[in-house]
């Protein structure tokens, strides 16, 4: 725990620089589902970054945040959610089975749309690994903001030349 | 935990630039601070037992009346009147009923106990942006801003969606904000006192699992006692019979106004449940084709069964809100954690399990930390999004958009009955459609009546953004910035290369 505090402040001491927010998309109904629009707001961030290995400077610059990967990365949450939301067969016997025994199932065993919102913060966290922290963005699982928004926080970036 | 911490800190002494370590700074000043879970900064008026894992509502002492009801009836039916039948007719008849029984008391307990759907609030940051859209949507500047709506096109349906002051956010379709629970509630059903709770999307089927066996084991009850006294009277006589098991006579009145009330309420259910209907949304008739031509549900499946599938046994969704995660008492701000704001910001903070999270934050950080400049402090850059006050918004008692604190557009006390200011006995307005209303009922309502509308008009001015159970947060928070200025020195930055390179590698195999 001491860990998670420290990697926390950490957090913070990388400044933000500002914070998206992907609001739900509710023209489906009450589904969750977040818009696929990419936000103006990410679209002209010119990266320009640099690092420090074995006292040598290595300066690099990105290009825009891929709109296409982005809107990728909504749309596939998108039907994460879904799939957790889905009414089938499955979610039937689930529904059925826990009724007959009360609902005293649900206190051992855990339910469809639990396993896949593990499934969904696997895939974010995979995401913000490979694409979206080389850019200095990090995505919050919406279930940390009781799925209303997709937040984006946007890390400062730093220019340094030796 | 207090060793993990006691490590943590033997690591810091000697080993500073160790990835995983804590700030020689910093641990001891959480040793000071007991790690407090987010149930017990929780914004809403609710009560919480057993460390977070039941949640119910301010106002029991309905429920309990309900649980002693349940219990004393069944209670007295096992004891005078099963043996009789077991031995007259058939044993079976006290084993259904202990089935029933027990089903009716795990309903009510899950119905009561768990978390009916509750929106949890936005934090700050997230009011701030939202603000921020408004003000370019209105172009207003006035004191008082217009009750705020969206309009979403579902299915066809033009729906709005409000604004809710307290929560700052704009209530999903059919989520409605409970003025006696003070949240808004997923699909808001009505607030039950019967069961001492909100009826929500997570709890809905409990509910109507509940009267739908509560209104069986009624039945069961009523004719099972009448059959027993029947029985009796034909070999002893009826006055006879009374006398020799009294409990029965109880148990009869019980279950007779029970019976009309709880059976009219499963019906209702069961109509609103086939035709997927909030109680909100058909006392308010708001896809009544009176309303016009074109007015339909969209929400609907179509059909009957597949609604009541939905219902029932569709996917349950989990509790947002997170009881028992710790609370973070740093959250990463835009702005300086100088005002109120901030405070109540932080204790909106992410869930405790973080640590899939943190090693992404670790990796990212890294790798900016590299790129930037130790020297230089962190709050240089001018933050994009302001916090706004949200005074604005929260400090406007009796409004009307906010508090649809439930569908008690009828109720027959003769009181006023503007829906912000009645509690919902929601069980009862179902009632009231039916020809015979259970006048029983009604007296009950009187006491607890009377309680609730006072705490309403006692507490709508209380509609300030950082209730005081946050305020202990805000301190902490000012103390880490504080001590995040004294961290970075310029003698540290070999190690913080040392750290950068360490944690490139670390990301690269995480």
């Amino acid at each position: 725990m001491a860990e998670t505090h420290s990697l926390q402040d950490m957090r913070q001491q990388a400044s933000v620089a500002a914070k998206v927010f992907i609001q739900r998309d509710y023209t489906n109904g009450t589904v969750c589902h977040f818009q696929t629009k990419f936000p103006s707001e990410l679209e002209s961030r010119q990266q320009s970054m640099a690092f420090w290995s074995n006292s040598t400077c290595f300066q690099f610059s990105r290009e825009k945040i891929n709109k296409q990967q982005f809107e990728e990365t909504v749309r596939t949450l998108n039907n994460l959610y879904a799939e957790a939301e889905k009414l089938g067969s499955q979610s039937y016997i689930e529904g059925c089975l826990a009724c007959l025994t009360a609902y005293i199932i649900f206190l051992c065993m855990e339910t469809h749309y639990e396993k896949v919102l593990k499934k969904i913060a696997k895939y974010i966290q995979e995401q913000n690994e490979k694409i979206y922290a080389p850019q200095g963005l990090l995505l919050t699982d919406p279930i940390e903001r009781g799925l209303r928004v997709i937040e984006v926080t946007i890390f400062e970036e730093r220019s340094l030349t030796r | 935990m207090h060793l993990g911490v006691s490590e943590s800190m033997r690591e810091c002494e000697y080993n500073q630039i160790s990835t995983r370590s804590s700030t020689p700074m910093e641990t001891p000043y959480k040793n000071r601070t007991p790690k407090k879970r987010k149930w017990e900064s929780f914004p809403g008026r609710n009560k919480f037992y057993c460390n977070g894992r039941i949640m119910m509502a301010k106002q029991t002492g309905v429920f309990y009346l309900t649980l002693a009801l349940i219990l004393v009836t069944c209670g007295l039916f096992f004891t005078f009147d099963c043996p009789f039948l077991a031995l007259q007719l058939t044993p079976v008849i006290p084993v259904i009923g202990g089935v029933l029984f027990l089903f009716v008391l795990g309903t009510l307990l899950r119905t009561s106990f768990s978390d009916p759907g509750v929106l949890p609030r936005a934090n700050a940051d997230e009011a701030a942006d939202l603000e921020r859209q408004i003000d370019v949507a209105n172009g207003s500047t006035g004191y008082r801003p217009p009750p705020r709506t969206k309009e979403v096109v579902i299915n066809g349906q033009t729906v709005k969606l409000k604004y809710c002051f307290t929560c700052k956010i704009f209530r999903p379709p059919r989520a409605s904000h409970c003025s006696l629970c003070d949240n808004c509630v997923e699909r808001f059903d009505h607030h039950c006192p019967w069961v001492g709770n909100c009826v929500g999307r997570r709890n809905y089927r409990f509910f109507y699992m509940f009267i739908l066996s509560l209104s069986f084991l009624t039945i069961f009850i009523f004719s099972f006692v009448i059959t027993h006294i029947i029985l009796r009277s034909h070999r002893f006589g009826f006055l006879s019979a009374l006398k020799d098991s009294p409990a029965s006579v109880l148990e009869v009145v019980v279950c007779f106004f029970s019976v009309w009330s709880i059976v009219g309420l499963s019906g209702f259910h069961t109509y609103l449940i086939s035709s997927n209907q909030t109680t909100n949304e058909d006392i308010k008739g708001s896809w009544s084709s009176k309303r016009g031509k074109d007015n339909y549900n969209p929400y609907s499946y179509g059909n009957i069964f597949t609604n009541c599938c939905a219902a029932l046994c569709g996917p349950l969704p989990p509790s947002l809100i997170d009881r028992r995660g710790f609370v973070r008492s740093d959250a990463p701000q835009l702005a300086p954690p100088t005002n109120g704001i901030t405070t109540y910001g932080a204790t909106q903070s992410q869930q405790g399990h973080m640590c899939d999270q943190d090693h992404c934050i670790q990796g990212t950080k890294f790798v900016l930390q590299a790129a930037a400049t130790p020297l230089l402090q962190q709050h240089s850059s001018e933050p994009v999004i302001l916090t706004t006050c949200p005074e604005n918004g929260g400090s406007m008692p009796g409004r009307g958009p906010l508090t649809l604190g439930g569908p008690c557009a009828s109720l027959p006390l003769g009181q006023p009955t503007p829906p912000t200011s009645i509690p919902s006995l929601g069980c009862h307005e179902a009632a009231d459609m039916l020809p015979i209303h259970g006048h029983g009922h009604s007296h009950n309502h009187s006491h607890p009546l009377q309680e609730p509308v006072a705490h309403h008009h006692f507490l709508t001015p209380e509609e300030v953004p950082s209730p005081p159970g946050m305020l202990p947060c805000g301190s902490p928070m000012g103390h880490n910035h504080a001590m995040q200025a004294g961290f970075y020195n310029p003698a540290s930055q070999d190690s913080l290369h040392e750290d950068s390179v360490r944690g490139l590698v670390k990301l690269s195999f995480v």
